[in-house]
């Protein structure tokens, strides 16, 4: 097995509500709520669960956009949160995000070619004669063209756009992407472009990814391991075989039920989760799936179940399993 | 050490599609700008009064101080076209001179309140902090008092002080900055509060830039348009200001004329009534230049800070 590349152990993030005069605390908003997993060199790890089940927060954490409250993020064995400023910034090029709008993440006042290069400059990863080339370079390998350079970002589609941002986090040369949602904005021929460019790059970089989505389909397609989670919580994870075939936790298998398939006649059992995922902010005791889960019992109020090993590698949270 | 224009400047050569024009946005508002009739007005205006008021008095006859008791209160004439004042001097020559001043004061007071506004907005929204709460209560405390009062006190204090008059022009330009700069202080800190939570601004943290290629390659660009109107609209209003305190005998004092002054100057029933021509033009110049600036600030307001737009 490949070594791990990275590691989130336990990792919470509460964002404090406040309110009153006094800016007061009166609770926590639980996005992330101790969570772990792995990745591991030249996997691509896809993250799922519905809206404001944290999975965008996962992503901010690992690259501190936001602080994490508590847990451990290790990327290659170091705690990135124990880094000074200096050396998190050294280590920053390995590590790249890819954000979900391609129409705000480029500013709108610096051309193409700059928005790629000057991070190269920054870390010295080449020098001033070097630089246009090797954007050149990356530009080709998104499938953009040289006269692109010189443009700026209002000039270009949301597809183009999406393939400067990821040409930006790739020139750097990173170990692990992180995109999250990085083709939910885009239409679907675009998605399949940018879907087909993750894979390529893959192949010929032997990137690792952490690919954030709530579309099954697309995370089917490109991941060779799954994590769902669930208000904060991972509830399975497992191989892509294991989830889409032999998924065990509840919620696994609704999400699943609700995939379109292009088969009218196939009629399939449809698991309908009533109401909506519950506030983050009060989440339900014992296990947070109880409120919607239709197998639920009086075990699964009180106690939180913990993740358990039912197969190789594959990992359930649920009393039932 | 940066890729800036020189470098992507050779670029141009590897252009496959030759034919495309590099568009910059800057050239895009220009344009935006032109089809504005109004703004084109405003500024038409304004470039009129200070090319008049700078060469005018060139071609002048008189000086703005030479008297001639013979012709006292001399209604508009061929050889005055303004007529003269109540000491004879030539009301045309020195609405003109006056013109010169008020500019002057308008457009130093302008620069100097940009400049501490935008530096300390800029520290205040960059650092965040304790910095931004020193700087921001100090702007508060400012705007806490009327910013005429204030100036009417200080003014005051320099006639009892006997500040030569010389000097006062200067005073006044320092005074006016003084009252003018938290409000745009607080408007670059807001606008860098709301550019740092932005995606892009997120990915630089992210690609792991320089604090130095932060700030000035990507929020100050991003700064630049709102400074740009802020500081147009501000010329106005600094000349408004000067005009009111001259009014009042506390900014400027004669014999240096400036419109405000000169307005003072005719401010008696008889001069009113009698002698139109006395404060006539340079209250139209006041109100010319001070609109002028005004729509053309709108004009620009409108192209390159169009969230602004009320």
């Amino acid at each position: 097995m490949p070594e791990a590349l990275l590691e989130v152990r336990n990792l919470k993030k509460y964002f404090p509500i406040q309110s009153g005069l006094l800016n007061r605390t009166v609770g926590h908003v639980k996005a992330v709520d101790d969570l772990s997993f792995t990745i591991r060199k030249g996997e691509t790890f896809g993250l799922v669960g519905e809206s404001g089940s944290g999975k965008s927060t996962v992503g901010r954490s690992i690259v501190r956009l936001t602080e994490k409250t508590s847990g451990d993020v290790l990327f290659k064995g170091t705690d990135i949160y124990s880094l000074p400023k200096d050396e998190l910034r050294q280590l920053r090029p390995a590590l790249q995000l890819i954000f979900q709008d391609p129409y705000s993440s480029l500013n709108p006042r610096v051309r193409v070619g700059d928005a790629i290069g000057e991070a190269l400059i920054d870390h010295q990863l080449a020098d001033t004669s070097e630089i246009r080339s090797k954007v050149l370079e990356v530009l080709e390998l998104c499938g953009l063209s040289d006269y692109h350079i010189d443009r700026l970002p209002h000039e270009f589609s949301g597809g183009q756009r999406q393939r400067i941002g990821i040409a930006r986090a790739l020139a750097l040369n990173p170990e692990l992407i992180i995109a999250d949602e990085p083709v939910s904005a885009l239409d679907v021929s675009i998605q399949a472009q940018i879907i087909n460019l993750f894979r390529k790059l893959q192949e010929t970089n032997g990137l690792s990814y952490l690919f954030i989505s709530h579309d099954l389909s697309v995370v089917e397609h490109l991941c060779t391991r799954i994590g769902v989670m669930y208000l904060g919580s991972m509830v399975e994870t497992g191989s892509r075989e294991d989830l889409f075939l032999r998924p065990q936790h509840p919620y696994t298998k609704a999400l699943l039920s609700a995939v379109p398939i292009p088969i009218p006649k196939l009629k399939r059992e449809r698991i309908v989760l009533s109401g909506d995922i519950p506030s983050p902010a009060n989440p339900p005791s014992g296990c947070k799936f109880h409120t919607r889960c239709p197998y639920a019992t009086e075990r699964c109020k009180e106690e939180v179940p913990a993740l358990r090993t039912i197969g190789t590698d594959h990992l359930v949270a649920c009393h039932l399993v | 050490m940066t890729i800036a224009s020189s470098e992507t400047a050779q670029g141009i050569k590897v252009n496959k599609n030759q034919s495309h024009v590099r568009s910059s946005l800057w050239r895009q508002s220009f344009r935006r700008l032109v089809r504005n009739k109004l703004a084109v007005t405003g500024f038409a205006v304004v470039v009129i009064m200070f090319l008049a008021c700078f060469i005018g008095p060139f071609f002048s006859p008189y000086t703005d101080n030479k008297i001639n008791m013979a012709l006292m209160n001399h209604a508009p004439y061929a050889k005055h076209w303004l007529g003269t004042d109540t000491l004879g001097r030539d009301v045309l020559t020195r609405v003109l001179q006056a013109g010169r001043i008020s500019l002057t004061v308008g457009l130093a007071s302008m620069v100097l309140s940009v400049f501490i506004g935008t530096l300390l907005g800029i520290i205040a929204g960059y650092y965040r902090g304790v910095v931004d709460q020193l700087i921001m209560r100090l702007a508060d405390l400012l705007l806490t008092i009327p910013s005429l009062p204030l100036l009417f006190i200080i003014g005051a204090l320099l006639s009892e002080w006997k500040v030569p008059p010389d000097y006062r022009m200067y005073i006044v330009m320092l005074m006016l900055s003084i009252v003018s700069w938290p409000g745009l202080a607080r408007m670059i800190r807001g606008q860098m509060l709301s550019l740092r939570e932005r995606e892009f601004m997120q990915a630089t943290i992210v690609l792991g830039l320089s604090d130095r290629r932060k700030l000035f390659r990507h929020l100050l660009p991003n700064l630049v348009p709102l400074i740009i109107v802020i500081a147009t609209l501000n010329i106005g209003g600094a000349i408004l200001s000067e005009s009111v305190l001259s009014f009042f005998g506390l900014g400027v004092m004669p014999p240096t004329p400036t419109w405000g002054n000169m307005i003072d100057a005719a401010n008696n029933m008889i001069d009113f009534q009698e002698r139109p021509w006395l404060w006539l033009p340079p209250g139209f110049s006041i109100f010319a230049t001070v609109i002028a600036i005004n729509i053309f600030g709108d004009g620009l307001r409108d192209v390159l800070d169009p969230k602004q737009k009320r």
